[in-house]
């Protein structure tokens, strides 16, 4: 099981550090973590999944809000959202016949091509977690030369925000 | 007007009140040092690192006030590294500055150059970089108000030198410090809190676990006004002492490893426990799955990560303790409990007449003995800092205790050294009361270089060493546990009168019960620190602590000193 927390951080030098270091410290399993900028400045935003199974995300939640730098957190795992992760995939592909191929799966999976090389091509990828996972195993027996993904970015649905728009449970 | 950073610095402790400073200078910050006569803040200059944090983690126990620690880059900073740990863990409000290689030097491996913000992170509730003048003053009152606010705890400030060297215009900060993320709790919901009075007026045997959370929120007087009413019987923690009188009929008195058979066993016989600022610490619960197996649980925290951290409750309430108890008060119902009273009552007369003080001297000079002479001479009245190991245990047990922050005690950490350096921080935060620091031979051997301090200070601390010529609770574990090994915890000490003397303190030897009351009186009457080494029982019935609940045993059942009626067989 696993648990997407959104959390805004005053964007200061070494808060991703003081984040980091709390999973050490408290042994919680981290899934992935990314970290970039809002529409407000002076504030990031990070997307963090947690393994529920082998974690208390309440108390993950409430320890994050120890932090001073942590200004909300909002576990948007049970709300309707948008939740996303990017990957970009570089293929082998020497022979007509399986460059063919591989562009006729990237098309059925909404995916794109954004480089062709010589002897590979580089496929692009949005999606969920499931779907970016369906089409690396369609793809692997082609031969995966190189593989990045961005990790989870989530974003509740709706007109409200997921985080920003009620104050946090209080705590020190 | 335009101020450099150094004098920002001391501008800034004095207005936050900010009376003594513990430290020791070095290259990264003596430029800080150096304008400090201008701004009328003491400076006591200790002989370890290690120790000026412990003396401000030791002065802000006793004053209520933040303590303050400078240390110099590099070296000068990682020795405070074990003293920010310990108030880490015992929740104790200090501001460490540090001093730091200059800006442009910081990641190249410069001469004692360190991360300490890095090395701290873990162990400080918050902890800063400044790197521009500019953000100095408004940083400083920050950390203050961080590190003694909410939840307490140490807050480190590093400072490369050459913002201690900048000027700026000095312009004072907001009183009112606005941080989006950092909100102090204050009451508890007014849902959770009814809840929380119909379980207490419909309990039985009922029973409050007061925690140190006690002292931090000044809740004295609304828990002994909640007792009253509800006639509820209230163990302590270790740091929860002085939270409420032990002298008071309600008071059982310390729960936990080496707490009190009856105070275990009412605790696990309850069917309601109340956690007043306490955290379910693994010693004072034995093993989980055994711990009140028959209770409701109720528990009030400032800190919403400690509820439900280690066992689960009934009922969570995330508020200030004091304003909860002002919320329950009203609503809980004038009670007793006679038949709860009374069973506690009976097992806590079959402590009585195991415990050692009630049991006929054999010659042999024990802890409890002089830890009690100490307490009549002092009418309980002293405040007592302790070190760690067998002598704390004894010092919980035998000095009993009334008054509110008055016993200064690593309890989270267990950090051998920590009494000498604390009792001197102790003795700055209350200059007008008796200090009796109680250690250990080996704990003190690990921050004794700080008698000079004492010495240098004037402070009249009075030293009680409790020797028994190994590092006891390690030894009283391999005689129980460890088939009576004794390895690595033989001490072969100096001659610690001798030792005191080079120092220049008056130093007594007492190796009975009458030599031990007898250098107790003589030591009270120096004008001046002076100390008392009591030769005591090493193993045995005579040099154990009882009781106590071995690892992984249920909270009740403990190893016990034998009942007197088993003498008589
Ligand atoms: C810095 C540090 N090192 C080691 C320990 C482990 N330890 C706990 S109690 C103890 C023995 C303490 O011996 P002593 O100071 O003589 O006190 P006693 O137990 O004999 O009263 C030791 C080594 C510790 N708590 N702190």
């Amino acid at each position: 099981m696993q648990s997407t927390l959104v959390v805004l951080v005053e964007d200061k030098p070494g808060v991703l550090n003081r984040v980091a270091s709390l999973f050490r410290r408290r042994a919680y399993n981290i899934e992935s973590l990314s970290v970039g900028h809002t529409q407000q400045p002076g504030v990031s935003r990070m997307t963090i999944v947690v393994d529920s199974t082998h974690t208390n995300v309440e108390m993950v939640v409430q320890n994050l809000y120890k932090l001073v730098s942590v200004i909300q957190v909002h576990n948007v795992t049970d709300t309707p959202a948008v939740m996303r992760d990017l990957a970009l995939i570089k293929i082998s592909a020497d022979g007509g016949a399986s460059r063919a191929e591989i562009m006729q799966i990237v098309e059925t999976f909404r995916a794109r091509v954004v480089d062709v090389g010589l002897k590979t091509l580089m496929v692009e990828v949005t999606g969920t977690d499931d779907k970016i996972n369906g089409l690396v195993d369609v793809l692997r027996p082609y031969g995966i030369v190189e593989m990045v993904r961005t990790g989870r970015v989530a974003m509740a649905r709706g007109t409200g925000a997921s985080v920003g728009d009620s104050a946090g449970p209080e705590g020190s | 007007m335009k101020k450099t950073g150094a004098e920002i610095v001391w501008e800034m402790l004095r207005r936050e009140g900010v009376e003594v400073a513990f430290g020791i200078p070095g290259g990264a910050i003596m430029h800080t040092y150096h304008p400090r006569q201008d701004f009328g803040i003491h400076h006591v200059l200790m002989r370890h690192e290690q120790c000026a944090a412990h003396a401000a983690d030791g002065y802000a126990r006793v004053s209520g006030k933040v303590g303050v620690a400078i240390a110099t880059s590099g070296p000068g900073a990682t020795n405070l590294v074990t003293g920010i740990a310990t108030a880490f863990m015992d929740s104790s409000p200090i501001v460490c500055i540090t001093g730091q290689v200059p800006s442009s030097l910081i990641g190249t491996d410069a001469f004692q150059e360190t991360d300490i913000t890095g090395v701290t992170l873990p162990v400080t509730k918050h902890n800063y970089l400044v790197t521009d003048v500019a953000d100095l003053a408004a940083t400083i009152h920050e950390a203050f108000y961080i590190a003694r606010s909410g939840r307490p705890g140490p807050v480190l400030i590093d400072l490369p030198k050459d913002v201690q060297i900048a000027s700026t215009e000095f312009v004072v900060p907001d009183e009112e410090v606005n941080l989006p993320g950092y909100h102090p709790v204050g009451a508890g919901a007014p849902e959770l809190v009814k809840q929380a009075a119909a379980l207490i007026n419909k309990a039985e045997r009922p029973i409050i676990l007061a925690g140190q959370g006690v002292l931090m929120s000044k809740a004295m007087q609304e828990l002994r006004a909640f007792v009253e009413k509800a006639e509820i019987p209230v163990a302590l923690t270790l740091l929860g002492k002085g939270g409420f009188p032990e002298s008071h009929p309600l008071a059982l008195g310390m729960m936990g490893m080496h707490g009190e058979a009856y105070v275990n066993q009412a605790i696990q016989e309850s069917d309601l426990i109340m956690a007043f600022g306490m955290r379910f610490d693994d010693r004072v619960t034995g093993k989980l799955d055994l711990y009140t197996p028959g209770a409701q649980r109720i528990h009030v925290d400032a800190d919403a990560a400690e509820l439900g951290k280690i066992v689960a409750v009934d009922l969570p309430i995330l508020g200030d303790l004091r304003q909860v108890l002002q919320q329950l008060i009203p609503l809980v119902e004038e009670k007793s409990h006679p038949a709860w009273i009374e069973k506690i009552q009976e097992w806590r007369s079959d402590s009585h007449r195991r415990d050692i003080l009630n049991r006929p001297e054999n010659g042999h000079l024990v802890a409890a003995h002089f830890i009690n002479d100490i307490w009549e001479a002092t009418e309980g009245q002293a405040i007592v800092v302790t070190d760690v190991g067998q002598h704390q245990m004894w010092a919980a047990q035998y000095y009993l205790n009334d008054v509110p922050y008055s016993v200064v005690t690593s309890g989270g950490l267990g950090t051998m050294g920590f009494g000498l350096p604390a009792a001197i921080g102790a003795q700055f935060g209350q200059p007008d009361r008796e200090v009796w620091m109680i250690a250990g031979d080996g704990g003190f051997q690990m921050t004794m270089h700080d008698l000079a301090t004492v010495v240098q200070e004037k402070l009249p601390i009075r030293i009680a060493l409790a020797n028994n010529n190994c590092l006891g609770m390690v030894r009283q574990w391999q005689e129980f546990f460890y088939e009576k090994r004794y390895e690595s915890t033989i001490l072969l000490n100096p001659d610690f009168v001798k030792l005191v003397e080079a120092y220049g303190i008056p130093a007594w030897r007492a190796t009975t019960r009458s030599e031990a009351r007898n250098a107790i009186a003589q030591a009270r009457k120096v004008d001046g620190p002076s100390f008392v080494e009591f030769q005591i029982a090493k193993e045995g019935e005579d040099g154990n602590v009882y009781p106590m609940v071995p690892a992984g045993a249920a909270l009740h059942d403990m190893i016990r000193r034998s009942h007197p009626a088993s003498d008589e067989e």
